[in-house]
């Protein structure tokens, strides 16, 4: 058996509020592909910010043993200089510099006062022939596909002397022939004796590359599979990835679900920036009074994109597509409008598009309904703080006073000042997007139970969720969304976790070979 | 407990505890000087354009620390136009007031529109607004001064000239009785607002701060509006200028925290996107904070023609940065989103005081505006390390 390059034992990792890692071990041998896989929000990017020094020893429990030693890693600068290199899911390169200056940034060839730019793109161009890149080392990063940058990166971590190469996510934005090529590059440096570590939601691209495979769920390792040993298959990687058992984590309801409220048809969205490149894709769907419609996918799927899209046109460009509200046709052109017809959206980033978190509670749970508590625009203080107090109460939020500022709630009663925010609106129909990310099991139990209130109340919930048994335990009705696209549509009763697994990377497989 | 709560009281009243120990060292400094009627009085005349430009500066700087270059022209050129108006072409005076509040709004207006919508960088808009303004100043004026000694009553209402105070109407002694009755009649406003705000508050449960903290904030404030109408009436009274100043103060500071357009200031600086997604229209929200700029500037160009009884092609140069300054020395955040009008108005004091002071003390021009700026910067220094939890080096 092969030398054991990287052990991780037993790493936990708490964030205010929430588990994020508990126990976790991984055990990579030098010289294989280690593939990680599991669902959003499972923690494998986390695991891979402890091991790259991202978040410093010491924030976590637990021993990272490399090469033989126990480490103690500060910052990234540790790590690298020990030859361990992660390549994030978002690109990190400079469109206005050259591949070279991109590939030896922070790392420049020369002295400390004059870089050596001889020594700089020759030794680039060296490594771009071994990563099998063909580009001058002069061209501007801006001027090559996101393929060839992805290369780049590759190339940039081998001029920092890797021995360790972690991608988290290398093909999400690659087409077939790139990833093929990515894919391919890593067999060949493997042959070479580099030892990688691949975060990818691509099973088929893990069934192809890797020697084994750790599944996370829920923060902790639940298996490795060795290639070797186990027969892999793509369901038997599902299965590992969300077998768990549904048990009372989710409040009951009497279903009453009434007429159709709102209904889209052929909704198309174009990227912002990338005008080509379309988000959402002929969507159409409807939800019901008194109904909880959940919308499943992947992140990018363009789920977050749809959502905005239809709240009075908060995200995209060259919008086309037709929007019912009780059957009547409505053009919502700003969130105003999107207002006044009673759409609420709770956003998933509820710290950047959500909450002002210098401003205290009552101040956020007012913002996008101040009218209501005052009269020719002047705010009626102490009605502002009564309406706060009150839902203060009825959504449980943990706090001192309705004065204290939002940004030092956790992240649990950040969302419930959230979902008051916008249930003072008084909307009849809310898009949630990813009610619950990143808090804790108990907050999560009452969201669920607010989300049952307000459906009990004859309002209308869409429910936007990576979290495939949360959107099992709590909606009456699925859409499963992939790139831009709705690829199935299931009864809360018919769904199970598989079936809706195999919607999403079934439909991704087909279209690759499209 | 009790340490928490000095803290909290060091914290929420350091420009005024500041204000206080550099009063106390230039009154020491100066054997008393800066504290002679005639010096008070004066502080209020000089520095009420800081008052007027730093309110509206506020607001500018409250939608995420966006500043407004242009001010000092705008301020030139406003007083500019109303000299000429009223001197070369002997137009009616409250028309010409009319029109050069016109004139300011609209130059915020048009700023307002390329920031707002166009999304122009406020820094890139106001800096070709200070030259170019600056450069109409000089055309309108034909490079000339332009004296408007002999509009007497528009000199006597902004507060310039020997006359511009308000007149006594009671006595006729060396102290200026309605002036006194005005600070009497001020304090016990102050003190029935404060006790009924509090008896409201009682009434219906909400917290209310100790009473010996109340009942000593109380005491001390109506002790300074006392001291300060006191030191005005042994002077020569209220200068007409003050009304102005307090009217700004007053109805700025009431819509920055009871109105909702007052909100949406502080919302568009905590978080621009939020604000837009819960349905509030950030463009009109900076709109507003630069047109209402142009419009503050106006009355600051009467103010400043007023008291130096002409308009010239070279005044208010700096007025921008004596308001920039004077907004983050009294606290508004450098990232925009925090900052109150009073404390806006503290910062302004203070600068004035130390200009004064400095000036009593014969301490050199140019060293004063070395103090000047390293107050400017230990003030914002002071409110970024606090916000960092009192680390002084930015994590890396």
């Amino acid at each position: 058996m092969a030398k054991i390059l990287l052990e991780m034992k037993n790493i936990t990792k708490t964030f205010p509020g929430v588990k994020a890692l508990d126990n976790v071990n991984l055990q990579v041998e030098e010289g294989e592909i280690h593939a990680l896989v599991g669902e959003n929000g499972a923690g494998k990017s986390t695991l891979m910010n402890v091991l790259s020094g991202i978040y410093p020893y010491g924030t976590y429990e637990g021993d990272i043993i490399y090469d033989g030693e126990v480490c103690k890693f500060n910052a990234i600068k540790d790590s690298e200089e020990k030859g361990i290199v992660i390549i994030h899911q978002e690109l990190a390169l400079i469109p206005y510099m050259t591949i070279g200056e991109n590939m030896f940034l922070g790392n420049e060839r020369g002295h400390k006062y004059k870089i050596n730019w001889n020594e700089t793109n020759a030794r680039a161009a060296e490594l771009l022939k071994t990563v099998g890149l063909r580009e001058n080392p002069q061209t501007l990063i801006k001027d090559i596909g996101v393929g060839k940058q992805q290369l780049v990166e590759i190339a940039k971590a081998l001029a920092k002397n890797a021995k360790l190469l972690i991608l988290d996510e290398p093909t999400a934005s690659l087409n077939e022939t790139d990833s093929k090529a990515l894919l391919d590059l890593m067999l060949q440096l493997k042959e070479q004796g580099m030892t990688s570590i691949i975060i990818s939601h691509k099973l088929n691209e893990v069934s192809y590359v890797a020697d084994k495979i750790t599944v996370i769920r829920d923060g902790s390792t639940i298996e490795t599979l060795d290639k070797r040993v186990d027969k892999i298959s793509e369901g038997r990687i599902i299965k590992g990835m969300v077998g768990r058992e549904i048990s009372d984590r989710f409040p009951k309801r009497e279903p009453h679900i009434g007429d159709i409220r709102m209904e889209v048809k052929h909704w198309n969205v174009y990227h912002p920036l990338y005008s080509e490149r379309k988000v959402v894709d002929d969507v159409s769907l409807n939800v019901r009074r008194g109904e909880v419609v959940g919308i499943s996918g992947l992140m990018g799927a363009g789920r977050t994109e749809l959502a905005m899209s239809l709240f009075g046109k908060s995200y995209g460009d060259n919008i086309s597509g037709e929007l019912y509200i009780n059957g009547k046709e409505v053009h919502l052109n700003n969130v105003q409008e999107a207002i006044r017809n009673r759409l609420a959206y709770v956003t998933e980033d509820r710290k950047g598009n959500g909450l002002i978190l210098s401003n205290p509670i009552k101040i956020n749970t007012t913002l996008s309904n101040l009218n209501a508590v005052s009269s020719h625009t002047v705010i009626d203080k102490d009605k502002e703080y009564n309406v706060a107090v009150d839902y203060k109460e009825k959504l449980k939020t943990k706090c001192l006073t309705v004065e204290q500022n939002v940004g030092n709630l956790s992240g649990g009663n950040q969302q419930k000042v959230l979902l008051a925010k916008w249930m003072f609106a008084d909307p009849d129909i809310l898009i949630l997007d990813e009610p619950t990310r990143g808090i804790d099991v108990g907050a999560k139990y009452e969201i669920y139970c607010i989300i049952n209130q307000l459906v009990a109340e004859g309002k209308s919930v869409i429910m936007i969720s990576s979290e495939l048994p949360e959107i099992l335990g709590m909606c009456d009705r699925i859409y499963i969304m992939n790139e831009g696209k709705i690829v199935g549509e299931l009864a809360g009763s018919e769904a199970t976790q598989e079936l809706i697994m195999s919607h999403i990377l079934g439909t991704a497989g087909k279209e690759q070979t499209a | 407990m009790s340490k928490i709560k000095s803290v909290d009281f060091v914290k929420k009243y350091t420009m005024i505890i500041v204000l206080i120990i550099v009063t106390a060292f230039f009154a020491w400094r100066t054997g008393g000087a800066i504290l002679l009627p005639m010096n008070v009085s004066s502080l209020i005349s000089q520095n009420a354009y800081v008052f007027i430009l730093a309110t509206g500066m506020l607001l500018c700087i409250l939608t995420g620390g966006n500043i407004d270059l242009s001010v000092g022209s705008v301020v030139c050129f406003v007083g500019a136009i109303g000299a000429m108006l009223m001197v070369n072409m002997k137009m009616n005076m409250w028309l010409a007031i009319l029109v050069m509040f016109a004139v300011g709004t609209l130059i915020g207006a048009f700023q307002g529109f390329w920031i707002a919508y166009v999304r122009i960088p406020p820094f890139i808009v106001t800096l070709a607004g200070m030259l170019a303004f600056r450069g109409l100043s000089n055309v309108v004026l034909d490079g000339m001064t332009v004296s408007i000694k002999d509009c007497t009553t528009f000199v006597n209402l902004f507060g310039g000239g020997a006359d511009c105070y308000i007149p006594d109407f009671f006595g006729n002694g060396s102290l200026n009785m309605t002036c006194i009755f005005a600070g009497v009649l001020a304090a016990a406003i102050y003190i029935s607002i404060q006790i009924k705000g509090r008896m409201d508050k009682v009434k219906k449960g909400y917290e209310v701060e100790g009473l010996i903290t109340a009942i000593m904030k109380m005491v001390i404030i109506t002790a300074v509006i006392l001291a300060f109408t006191y030191r005005l009436a042994q002077h020569k009274g209220i200068p007409s200028v003050l009304i102005w100043v307090l009217i700004v103060i007053m109805v700025y500071g009431y819509i920055t925290s009871n109105t909702t357009v007052g909100r949406y200031f502080y919302a568009v600086g905590g978080n621009e996107k939020a604000t837009k997604l819960s349905g509030i229209n950030t463009n009109k929200v900076y709109f507003l904070a630069y047109m209402n700029m142009g419009f503050l500037a106006a009355l600051a160009g009467m103010v400043t023609i007023a008291r130096m009884t002409s308009a010239q092609p070279t005044y208010g140069q700096n007025y921008e940065m004596d308001a920039i300054g004077s907004c983050f020395i009294g606290g508004a955040s450098a990232y925009g989103g925090t900052g109150t009008v009073p404390g806006v108005i503290v910062g302004a004091v203070l600068m004035g005081v130390i200009n004064l002071g400095m000036s009593l003390m014969g301490v050199d021009q140019n060293m004063q505006k070395v103090v000047k700026g390293l107050v400017l910067l230990a003030a914002v220094i002071f409110d970024v390390v606090s916000k960092r939890g009192g680390k002084l080096i930015a994590k890396n």
